[in-house]
């Protein structure tokens, strides 16, 4: 009988936990259906830019060099990425490009070879040779005999050739070819400085013969990559992070007492105090800065403030917990000699919070980091708007990568730093007590 | 016997260097302290220099947008209900990017947690490289992956989605892997010993074990990820966010419709917040929440 009704009891409840362990992925699996459906994840297809793609991957790689002509005037000039930073002075090119009076060579490699003049030429293997005449009336562009391959793009204005090692542009006004090679270009030096292309032993003599300071402001005024603007940026986000963690920890510890059960017996001050933490962790940090934004305008103060006030409420909430789980032994223990409250306060309890504050504190100011950074680029501050700002010219994809290798290195350090000072701090603070 | 005589000296000495060493420690303690305030009041001066406005310039003037936004939406008071029906279809956009994110981030980190994990780790070589990927998942901020996104895939949820998961599979991972640590591998033998693969000995063996706190874990970043996608509505990933940029650039007037946004945003944070904090706390009730910190 009790044997029947044990088994029968058993079987329900095994009955009841297949159920639950086959409801739950169903349910997990029709909340997705769900948002397939409601994020058009099939439109998707649509939306993805292939094109977008391929220039962002080949620009994390590699930049080109555009060398233009100007059908109008015969001007050649040669740049890197095409930007006014990055031309070439007049009568200067890389050893690929060979300029002359009238015609100038544009060797692109394995054969593939530009002849940039009034007429334009461009031989490629395997294929053939194309002829351009770009004038008023059109590109005038002869391809040699057959189908017009894939790569090739023509039409009476307009003459694209897209190759593995360059592309070829004609249009009446300007003939532009474009070289892709790997790396970041002048990442170091821009081209007019006079230590462009030095290996790192020039680089190191010339050091040495009291060039250094020289070398280092070529460097760090470099214009194209900013460097000195850059470590200026990564240094404002963390000087964020700092102010607003350790700003708020320093306003929250009082406060934390306010809240706290065994340390403020008045009800009211303790319910207003809890809610006034709850307020600022609800209007969440985005709002902060939006209205303080709005009073300093943007910058790496408003982002502090904005860490601040957020962190205000959730440190004020961590701590009020913390003390209300202070051990009263330690606190009787002081009392019974003799004690002043504020000696109580300062011998019997904050050496039994400090590990745990300084801890929540130290992994706070780590998150921070990330959250400056976010912060950064809403209001515009430090390398967040750095990394905006690159991202909105849709063309500087390498100085993108670049920022976003600084972003998880700077928050890497930081949680290094914050790990090893916790460890410091607590280990030494319990050795003390 | 000489103990009475040196018993004497040794109190003294005993006292002596209690003090010296008490000296010392107030001498460190006040010069880090020095050092810190300097820091604070060093970092607030660059920071405000390097400010468009200055602090004590707009101190005074950081009600006034509140105000503004404050007194328009009492003024139309009749009309915050509509706008708050408005703009429900945003909010949920909102919540369901928070949810389906920290949903994926979970599944996802979840079997990586259990690669990462010393003794459960399936191939124990890829135990370091695929911490590392975690550590570089984690670093990220969101906004940064999100932004790219945008670029390729144009704005949308999904893009918001996708970056707030990669975010949280790193978060969540690492949570998880140490959660797991504490797991009692006697289920894992026992089942090894009947033969059970892998994926068994990890679905039967340890997830019932630390479910709950796998749980409690996904909630609290559930209540990190709604922030996270209002905010990244805000660079243009849709949602509540995103309306909540348009009303703000309508300018001043018009901030009734901010006001209905500003509120149903601080409700649901709220509202998440509370409901969070209540299951967690059944999850890991005998816990106490303050101890509860990763």
């Amino acid at each position: 009988m009790t044997t029947a009704a044990l088994h029968s009891n058993t079987s329900q409840i095994f009955k009841r936990k297949r159920l639950i362990s086959f409801a739950i992925p169903s349910v997990i699996l029709l909340y997705f259906a769900y948002i397939f459906v409601a994020f058009d994840v099939p439109g998707l297809a649509d939306r993805v830019n292939v094109n977008n793609a391929r220039t962002l991957v080949a620009d994390i790689y590699s930049y080109k060099t555009h060398v233009a002509r100007s059908n109008r005037t015969g001007e050649v000039s040669v740049a890197i990425e095409g930007e006014r930073k990055g031309e070439y002075a007049p009568g200067i090119a890389p050893d690929w490009v060979t300029l002359g009076d009238d015609v100038t060579m544009v060797d692109l490699g394995k054969g593939y070879l530009v002849t940039l003049g009034p007429e334009v030429r461009f031989n490629i293997p395997g294929y053939g040779e194309i002829v351009a005449n770009p004038g008023r009336s059109g590109v005038n562009a002869e391809l040699p005999d057959g189908p017009v391959p894939d790569f090739i793009n023509a039409s009476k204005n307009r003459l694209a050739i897209t190759t593995p090692a360059g592309r070829l542009s004609i249009t009446r006004n300007k003939t532009e070819v474009f070289k892709y090679n790997y790396g970041w270009e002048l990442f170091f030096f821009t081209l007019e400085s006079p230590y462009y292309g030095m290996g790192p032993a020039a680089l190191v003599s010339h050091a040495l013969n009291g060039e250094a300071g020289a070398i280092w402001s070529d460097f760090w005024f470099n214009k194209m990559w900013r460097h000195g603007e850059v470590a200026w940026a990564l240094v404002e986000t963390i000087l964020m992070a700092f102010l607003g963690t350790f700003g708020a920890a320093i306003i929250a510890f009082p406060l934390g007492f306010l809240a706290a059960k065994n340390f403020t017996p008045l009800g009211t001050l303790r319910f207003a105090a809890r809610r006034l933490f709850d307020f600022l962790r609800g209007v969440d940090g985005l709002v902060w800065t939006i209205v303080l934004s709005r009073a300093f305008g943007p910058g790496p103060l408003t982002g502090s403030l904005a860490i601040l006030l957020t962190d205000t409420g959730s440190f004020g909430k961590m701590f009020s917990e913390a003390l209300e789980n202070v051990d009263g032994k330690q606190i009787e223990g002081i009392t019974s000699t003799g004690a002043s409250p504020l000696q109580r306060y300062r011998y019997g309890v904050i050496p039994q919070i400090t590990p745990v504050l300084l801890s929540q504190i130290l992994y706070y100011l780590e998150s921070n980091t990330r959250s400056a950074t976010i912060i950064g680029a809403i209001t515009g501050g430090g390398i967040g708007l750095l990394l905006t700002q690159a991202i909105i010219t849709q063309k500087d994809w390498e100085e993108v990568s670049y920022y976003i290798v600084l972003i998880i290195l700077m928050v890497m350090a930081m949680d290094t730093f914050s790990g090893w000072l916790r460890r410091k701090l607590i280990q030494g603070d319990e050795s003390g007590h | 016997m000489t103990d009475a005589s040196l018993g004497d000296t040794s109190t003294q000495t005993i006292k002596d260097v209690y003090f010296a060493q008490r000296r010392t420690k107030r001498l460190l303690n006040t010069i880090l302290l020095v050092l810190f305030i300097a820091m604070m009041v060093a970092g607030f001066r660059t920071a405000d220099a390097r400010n468009a406005g200055g602090f004590f310039d707009g101190f005074t003037s950081i009600l006034d947008f509140p105000g503004d936004v404050v007194s328009e939406a009492i003024e139309r008071f009749h009309l915050l209900p509509g706008y708050l029906i408005k703009y429900f279809p945003s909010l949920i956009e909102t919540v369901n990017i928070a949810a389906a994110s920290t949903l994926l981030g979970a599944l996802i980190g979840l079997v990586l947690s259990l690669m990462v994990t010393r003794g459960l780790a399936p191939v124990p070589a890829l135990v370091g490289p695929l911490r590392r990927v975690l550590d570089v998942l984690r670093a990220v901020p969101e906004i940064v992956i999100a932004l790219v996104l945008i670029f390729l895939l144009g704005g949308g949820p999904i893009p918001a989605m996708i970056a707030i998961a990669l975010h949280t599979i790193g978060a969540l991972g690492k949570l998880f892997s140490e959660v797991n640590e504490n797991a009692s591998l006697n289920p894992v033998e026992g089942l090894a010993s009947v033969g059970a693969s892998w994926s068994q000995r990890m679905i039967l063996g340890v997830i019932p074990q630390v479910a709950p706190n796998y749980l409690s874990y996904a909630l609290l970043r559930f209540e990190i990820n709604i922030r996270a996608s209002a905010i990244l509505g805000f660079v243009g990933a849709g949602g509540i966010g995103y309306d909540l940029r348009n009303t703000i650039s309508w300018g001043q007037g018009k901030f009734d419709e901010a006001a209905a946004i500003f509120l149903l945003l601080f409700l649901t944070i709220v509202v998440v917040d509370q409901l969070s904090s209540v299951l967690r706390n059944r999850l890991t009730h005998g816990a106490k929440i303050g101890e509860a910190h990763p």
